[in-house]
C-alpha cells in the first residue's frame, strides 16, 4: 500500500504567551515540534506498512525550517519525505493549505491511504484533513481511534464520537485523521537519526506543482486574521480559610450560593 | 506582503519577539522579514515607530458585488438518533441575534430520518424557516450525504452566514462543505460579532494562549463552528410561527462510507463536551480504583468524569475522558481537578471553565494558578468529605 502522511511543524504552543502591553506573541525560545497528533499518523502509517507492506511518504507544507519535522519523520522510519515550500504559500488558511497539499499529492500520484493528525495544536481547526479529501475527491473519516481491518480495496475503522464510536467501512483511496488513542508512537532509531542528519530533503516549489496561483497563499485564503488579543483572565481567586473540613464546608456553601448545588 | 521600511526602523528589536513564526531577524542593525513569515500581522502593531507595513498586493480585493446576493443566517441543526443536539438550540439563540442585527431571516437545516417533528422545536427556539431533508437513507451521519445536501442547499439559497456546532459531526463534514464551496470556515468560535455585514469570528489559537478575530471578507457564506455551551440556550416560545420547507433528497447520492454499528461508551453517562460539571482526576489519585471516588462526586453533582493525560496513559480511564492538548477542550460551569498538577497541556483544555476547584497535595502545583478555589490536601481524603458535605447541604 502507498501511504502518505501529512505532517506539520508547529511551535510548542504550551510555551507561547502574549505580551499584555503590546498584544503580541512572545515567542522567544519557543521550540518547534512535530504536531503531536501527526506523530500518531506517522506511527499508524508505519504499522500499516509493517502489516501488509508498502511505502510511507511523509509530506509537509511550511517554511524551509519544516524540513526538521520531515527529518524527524524519517528517523522514525518513513521511506520518503517531501517538503512543500514556497513564499507564494505563505499566509495560507486551511482552504489554501489543503488545496496546495492536494496538488502535491496529485504529483506523487498513486496512493491508497492518506493519514493526518486530527488537528494541529497551533490552530486546532481540524479542517485540513477533510478539506484535502474533498479536493482530491476521496472519502474520509475523521477522529479515527482504530483501524480494525485494512486490505486491498477494503478499510474498516472506528471513529470516535462524543458518546462512543462508530464502526465505519470504506474503500481506499481514503483519508483518515487520527487521534491519540490509535497507537503509541515508537522512539526514533539511532541509525536512522544519523541518516536523517545528512538527508537531502526534496523541496517542491510552486513551479513544481500544477496549481492555480489565485488559490495559493494569502490570495487563495478566504479567511484572514483581523487582529489578535490576549484572552481575558477569568474569574477571581478565592481563599478558603480554616482547617480542611472548614475549607470544604466553605466551598460547598459557596457553590450553593452560586446556584451550582 | 509584510515589509520593513529600513529608513524608519530604529533597530530596537521589539518586533522580533512579537513574531509567532520567528520570521524576523536583524540584518545590518535593521529588522528583516524572512521566508518564515506567515503574514499573520502580529508584528504590525508591535513596532513602536510604524516601520513595519503591509504592502497592498497581499490583500484580497475588498468588495465584490456578488456578495450582496447572499442573505440570511443559517444554523445546521444537528441530531443523532432523532435527538436534537443542545448546541443547535444554543446557536439558534445566537443566530437570532445576528439575524436581527442584519434584519434578515434565521433558518435551520435539519437532516436525518423521521425527524420532521423536530422542526417545530427549532421554530420555537427562534428559526423563521426550517429546511428539512428527511429520508431513511439519512438516518446515519455520513460526510458524503450530509455534505451533499447542505452544500446543494447553500448553492441554491445563498445564505450569508452558517453556524454549526463544533461537534464530532460538525467538525467532520462542515470543512468538506466549505472546501466544496471554496469559502472560509472558522472553527471553535467562542464569540461572534458583526461589523456591517462582516462576521467577526473570535476564536482561541495557540492552545488558548491568544484570541484571534477572523474574518471572511470576500467569499460567502461565512461559516463558523462553535463549541457546545459557548452560547446560552434561548427560552423557547411555544406556538411560534415558522415555515417548514421539505428538501428533495436525491436517490443517487454516492455514499462511500457505511456505518456498521455504533458502540456506546458505557463509562460515560454524561459526555464531557456538554457537561455542566466535570470532575477530573490525575496522577495524584494513584490508582484506577480511586476513580470510583470521582464517580461518587460526579454523581452527587450530576457531572461527568474527566482525566489528565497521565491518568489516561496509566490506563486508569479511557481516552475519550482525556482533557487537554491531545484530548478534549472543555469549559463547564464547574471543573474540579483532583490530584492533577496542571501541566500547561492540561490547562489549555480546561482553563476557560467558569469555576475551577483544584485539590492537590502540592501547594506549588501549577493547577492552583488557574483555580478559583484551592484546597491543598490529598484528593483521596478531600473527595469523600466533599461528597458528604454536598449530601448534607442537599438534605
Amino acid at each position: 500500500m502507498n501511504i502518505i502522511v501529512c505532517i506539520k511543524q508547529v511551535p510548542d504552543t504550551s510555551e507561547v504567551r502574549i505580551n499584555p502591553e503590546t498584544n503580541t506573541l512572545i515567542r522567544e525560545g519557543v521550540p518547534s515540534i512535530v504536531n503531536p497528533f501527526d506523530m500518531y499518523a506517522i506511527e499508524e502509517g508505519l504499522r500499516i506498512k509493517e502489516m501488509i507492506g508498502g511505502k510511507v511518504t511523509a509530506i509537509s507544507m511550511g517554511p524551509p525550517q519544516a524540513l526538521e519535522a520531515l527529518k524527524e519523520a524519517f528517523s522514525l522510519g518513513v521511506d520518503e519525505v517531501i517538503l512543500i515550500s514556497d513564499r507564494a504559500f505563505a499566509g495560507s488558511d486551511t482552504l489554501a493549505t489543503s488545496y496546495t497539499l492536494s496538488k502535491a499529492i496529485e504529483k506523487i500520484g498513486l496512493f491508497d491511504i492518506i493519514l493526518c493528525g486530527k488537528q494541529a495544536i497551533d490552530g486546532d481547526t481540524a479542517q485540513v484533513g477533510p478539506e484535502l479529501a474533498e479536493h482530491l475527491g476521496i472519502p474520509f473519516v475523521t477522529s479515527v481511534k482504530k483501524i480494525d481491518e485494512i486490505r486491498e480495496g477494503y478499510l474498516r475503522v472506528h471513529r470516535m464520537m462524543e458518546d462512543g464510536y462508530d464502526v465505519i467501512e470504506t474503500r481506499p483511496p481514503a483519508l483518515l485523521t487520527v487521534v491519540k488513542e490509535i497507537n503509541e508512537p515508537r522512539p526514533p532509531s539511532l541509525k536512522r537519526k544519523i541518516q536523517a542528519k545528512n538527508l537531502q530533503v526534496p523541496v517542491w516549489r510552486k513551479e513544481d506543482l500544477d496549481v492555480d496561483e489565485k488559490r495559493l497563499g494569502l490570495k487563495g485564503s478566504p479567511t484572514q486574521v483581523l487582529r489578535i488579543f490576549p484572552p481575558e483572565i477569568k474569574g477571581e481567586r478565592k481563599i478558603l480559610e480554616g482547617n480542611l473540613e472548614e475549607q470544604i464546608y466553605k466551598l460547598v456553601s459557596e457553590l450553593k450560593g452560586l446556584g451550582i448545588l | 506582503m509584510i515589509r520593513i521600511k529600513r529608513e524608519i526602523c530604529t533597530g530596537c528589536e521589539i518586533c522580533i519577539s512579537s513574531c509567532p513564526y520567528g520570521a524576523i531577524e536583524m540584518v545590518e542593525d535593521r529588522a528583516f522579514i524572512t521566508e518564515m513569515c506567515n503574514l499573520c500581522r502580529a508584528c504590525l502593531s508591535a513596532c513602536p515607530v510604524g516601520a513595519i507595513i503591509e504592502t497592498e498586493e497581499s490583500r484580497l480585493p475588498t468588495t465584490d458585488s456578488r456578495l450582496m446576493d447572499f442573505s440570511g443566517v443559517w444554523v445546521f441543526a444537528e441530531q443523532r438518533r432523532g435527538k436534537l443536539h443542545d448546541v443547535s438550540l444554543e446557536l439558534l439563540g445566537e443566530g437570532r441575534r445576528l439575524a436581527n442585527i442584519l434584519s434578515t431571516e434565521l433558518s435551520a437545516v435539519l437532516i436525518g430520518s423521521n425527524i420532521e417533528k423536530e422542526a417545530k422545536t427549532l421554530i420555537a427556539y427562534g428559526a423563521d424557516k426550517v429546511f428539512v431533508a428527511d429520508d431513511p437513507s439519512l438516518s446515519d451521519f455520513h460526510d458524503d450525504s450530509y455534505g451533499h445536501i447542505l452544500a446543494g442547499l447553500i448553492e441554491k439559497e445563498k445564505p450569508e452566514i452558517i453556524l454549526s456546532g463544533a461537534t464530532s459531526i460538525g467538525r467532520s463534514f462542515i470543512p468538506k462543505v466549505a472546501a466544496r464551496l471554496r469559502t472560509g470556515l472558522t472553527a471553535d468560535c467562542t464569540r461572534l460579532g458583526l461589523d456591517g455585514k462582516i462576521l467577526h469570528q473570535i476564536r482561541p489559537a495557540f492552545g488558548g494562549n491568544i484570541m484571534a478575530v477572523v474574518i471572511c471578507p470576500n467569499r460567502r457564506p461565512q461559516i463558523a463552528t462553535v463549541r457546545p455551551r459557548v452560547f446560552k440556550k434561548p427560552i423557547p416560545e411555544k406556538g411560534r410561527k415558522g415555515k417548514v420547507i421539505k428538501v428533495h433528497v436525491p436517490e443517487d447520492i454516492s455514499l462511500r462510507t457505511k456505518t456498521l454499528e455504533f458502540v456506546k461508551d458505557l463509562t460515560s453517562t454524561v459526555n464531557i463536551s456538554e457537561a455542566d460539571v466535570i470532575i477530573a482526576g490525575g496522577r495524584g489519585l494513584g490508582d484506577a480504583k480511586n476513580f470510583r471516588l470521582l464517580e461518587e462526586l460526579a454523581e452527587a453533582l450530576g457531572g461527568a468524569i474527566g482525566a489528565s493525560r497521565a491518568a489516561v496513559d496509566a490506563g486508569w480511564i479511557s481516552y475519550p475522558h482525556q482533557i487537554g492538548q491531545t484530548g478534549m477542550t472543555v469549559s463547564p460551569r464547574l471543573y474540579i481537578a483532583c490530584g492533577i498538577s496542571g501541566a500547561v497541556q492540561h490547562l489549555v483544555g480546561m482553563q476557560s471553565s467558569d469555576i475551577i476547584v483544584a485539590i492537590n497535595k502540592d501547594p506549588d502545583a501549577p493547577i492552583f494558578k488557574v483555580a478559583t478555589y484551592s484546597i491543598v490536601g490529598d484528593a483521596l481524603e478531600v473527595i469523600p468529605l466533599l461528597v458528604k458535605k454536598i449530601k448534607e447541604v442537599r438534605g
